[in-house]
């Protein structure tokens, strides 16, 4: 199967780990991968900012990159997300409304097309250690990508799960919330970092890398051991 | 009291909510039980709550369609039944007429019932203008009205943030209190005091729930009993609403009091549902000799129709506030509205304006929380993001700084080549605030981030350069 990699700019930048991961595992799994030059960033920044006008530009961008692509695949359930979004930003374009929905209509978040579309709930990972889960709140309540994640790293070799308290409170990261609003995303990081300790778990796993950035940035701030890994990691790992 | 609370700035009053150690105890605390009540009394309990959502949504969206057909079968119905209504479009038009009944009736004494609305039009100010002594009767209202007019910081909870020692000492400094915190005895002063004040009154006040069109009544609904008593003892009865908050019959009231009540305190029913229908008639034992209903605008007429119009199905259960992790942590009085959370950051911009509120749509991670609970399915977080948008492309409020970042992106994002290059020359361009693989002293925007938070250094190679390699025959690096 055809897999067309919307890495996102987080990844293609700061998180080259979570990036090969994933191409790696969904090869593992069989898949073709294929990673199209002209992707920019899905324009969630800008947008949630309140600047529609400027987000669009990179929307058509990312519309037209994966134009020719079976299956989009992104390591992230916001961003993946935002493929979701876009029909309801150009609706009533009529040039842009039908492309938009034909991209949402094949885009998916990693752990969703693992489980979704290629039907697989054990994709043979080893991995020793206490690991918690940290539900980001674009995958599971907008794009409602729930149990995947889940069902995954349960069939994981060597992996002891224990859930995270307080899961379904975001992390306080919100895109330019976290440097607009500073001193209130602060309040919710330490929260979140308070419930990872509480856990006992030596890794915090995610399938967002910028709630992921966010909670491990304070982490390692305050000097706690915790490791973070992307989910494709763990799944990747052997 | 007005809409607007307090004066200071919005940094400031979050920076106060912040370090209110006790506030923020109890509010976690009550939203994590409130979560938790809520959803035994509504997915678990019911099973089909989905169903119920959308049931919830189509009434409101309904009688938002047909407001104005609703209002004028509403009005016709109350004058039928010997009411008097009274429709106001700005809150100074709400406030002459109600002075101009208290003054015929020359009251001096009257008790509220708890009403968001009234607050909203700062009824209680204008009543004590007026000389008269207005007493909520609300125990959480009451206790905020005692301490000074100390500000609601909850629309459902109005006093969450104040614990039983406080309010023991409120006690204290005003009633002469002199026994425990136990909170049996605190409500026992209370009731004592209330009682009085109860028959002594010359007009009674309420808010709200729904009016039901059909009929010309309306319906309060409360757990202390005190709606009943203000609706029952005194001769003159006012009832202020917000004109949405209607429903065409009953059929409809049952649906949305349940929902209500399931989603603002986990309950089936509360202890008292209180449905009153015009003033006393022939053989009725109590009620109100003369009954005026006052429906206020005060600026929803502007939002009808428009791209906000949604905001308007809230029936103020206050299930979006009782998940809200901003609110969580900065709690009511930051928002510097009667009206906080998510649908106070919603319609507190739209009732008052961006001068006083332009922060508050930003004070959301549009974590969609809020939309999730909404029983009536007020897409909340789109409505934060829609004001973001207004504020920035329609009104242009936004910083300049913002706007030249913003600017670049949109010129950066849209064009791959671009992309390609400020991605690649970023390690270079960071590198002076690099230290290993991370930067602890970001510029610019990273400033903020840095302060509590690592970031991560650009990777040295990006990770579209390690898959053209890789795609080149190197498959091992």
């Amino acid at each position: 199967m055809k897999v067309t990699l919307f890495a996102t700019c987080i990844v293609d930048m700061f998180q080259g780990n979570v990036g090969k991961a994933t191409v790696e595992l969904l090869e593992k799994l069989g898949c073709e991968v294929e990673f199209p030059e002209s992707q920019v960033c899905c324009g969630q920044p800008a947008y949630n900012s309140g600047y529609v006008k400027e987000s669009k530009e990179a929307m058509k961008r990312m519309i037209e990159t994966f134009s020719n692509a079976e299956y989009v695949v992104s390591p992230s359930g916001s961003c993946a997300f935002m493929f979701h979004e876009y029909p309801h930003i150009f609706e009533g374009d009529p040039v842009w409304e039908p492309k938009a929905k034909a991209l949402a209509a094949k885009t998916y978040e990693l752990t969703q097309f693992i489980v979704e579309v290629l039907k697989i709930e054990d994709v043979g990972a080893r991995f020793e250690g206490n690991v918690t889960y940290h539900t980001s709140c674009h995958m599971t309540r907008l794009l409602a990508v729930k149990e995947p994640p889940m069902i995954l790293l349960k069939n994981v070799k060597g992996l002891k799960f224990t859930e995270l308290p307080g899961k379904e409170q975001c992390c306080g990261f919100g895109g330019t919330f976290s440097v607009k609003m500073a001193q209130i995303s602060e309040q919710m990081v330490d929260e979140k970092v308070r419930h990872v300790e509480e856990t006992g778990a030596q890794y915090l796993v995610g399938a967002d890398a910028a709630c992921l950035m966010n909670i491990g940035g304070r982490m390692d701030r305050l000097g706690k051991p915790v490791k973070v890994l992307h989910i494709a990691e763990v799944l990747n790992s052997r | 009291m007005a809409m607007k609370i307090g004066t200071e700035q919005f940094k400031e009053r979050v920076e106060n909510g912040i370090h209110d150690d006790f506030m923020r105890g109890a509010v976690a605390s009550a939203q994590d039980g409130m979560s938790q009540k809520r959803r035994a009394a509504t997915t678990e309990e019911l099973g089909n709550w989905e169903d119920w959502r959308n049931h919830g949504e189509e009434i409101r969206q309904h009688v938002l369609e047909y407001l104005d057909y609703y209002l004028e079968q509403l009005s016709e119905n109350v004058a039928k039944r010997g009411g008097n209504v009274f429709f106001a479009q700005t809150k100074e038009e709400a406030n002459e007429y109600i002075r101009s009944v208290v003054q015929k009736k020359n009251a001096k004494k009257i008790v509220k019932s708890k009403s968001m609305v009234t607050e909203e039009i700062s009824l209680n100010a204008m009543l004590e203008e007026e000389g008269c002594d207005v007493v909520e009767t609300d125990l959480g209202e009451y206790i905020l009205q005692l301490d000074d007019h100390d500000p609601p910081s909850h629309i459902v909870a109005p006093a969450l943030h104040k614990n039983r020692e406080q309010i023991r000492d409120v006690f204290e400094k005003k009633l002469g209190y002199t026994k425990s915190s136990n909170p049996e005895e605190l409500c026992y002063q209370a009731r004592v005091t209330l009682r009085e004040k109860f028959l002594e009154a010359d007009v009674g006040i309420t808010g709200c729930n729904f009016a039901v069109a059909e009929t010309g009544s309306f319906c309060l609904v409360t757990n202390e009993g005190n709606a009943d008593l203000v609706t029952a003892l005194p001769k003159t009865q006012i009832t202020v609403m917000g004109m949405e908050r209607l429903v065409p019959t009953f059929e409809e009231m049952e649906v949305l009091v349940s929902m209500l009540t399931r989603n603002a305190v986990g309950q089936k029913l509360t202890s008292y549902i209180t449905v009153l229908t015009g003033p006393r008639e022939e053989l009725d034992v109590d009620g109100p000799e003369e009954f005026h209903l006052v429906i206020v605008d005060n600026g929803r007429s502007n939002i009808l129709g428009g791209e906000f119009q949604s905001v308007l199905q809230c029936i103020r259960c206050a299930a979006c506030i009782n998940v809200c992790p901003v609110y969580r942590h900065i709690g009511g009085h930051s928002y510097g509205s009667i009206y906080p959370g998510p649908i106070g950051a919603v319609l507190t911009p739209l009732l008052g304006g961006y001068d006083d509120y332009k922060e508050l749509p930003y004070a959301s991670t549009l974590c969609g929380a809020c939309t999730e609970v909404c029983p009536v399915k007020i897409p909340l977080h789109n409505l934060l993001h829609k004001h973001r948008e207004v504020i920035v492309e329609k009104e242009g409020r936004a910083p300049v700084s913002e706007k030249l970042l913003m600017k670049a992106f949109g010129l950066g994002a849209s064009s791959p080549a671009l992309y390609k290059l400020g991605s690649k020359i970023a390690p270079a361009a960071l590198n002076p605030f690099t230290s290993g693989d991370k930067i602890s002293k970001g510029p610019g925007p990273l400033k903020a981030w840095t302060e509590i938070r690592e970031f991560p250094a650009p990777n040295k190679e990006r990770f579209r350069d390690w898959f053209k390699n890789r795609d080149k025959g190197d498959k091992n690096s």
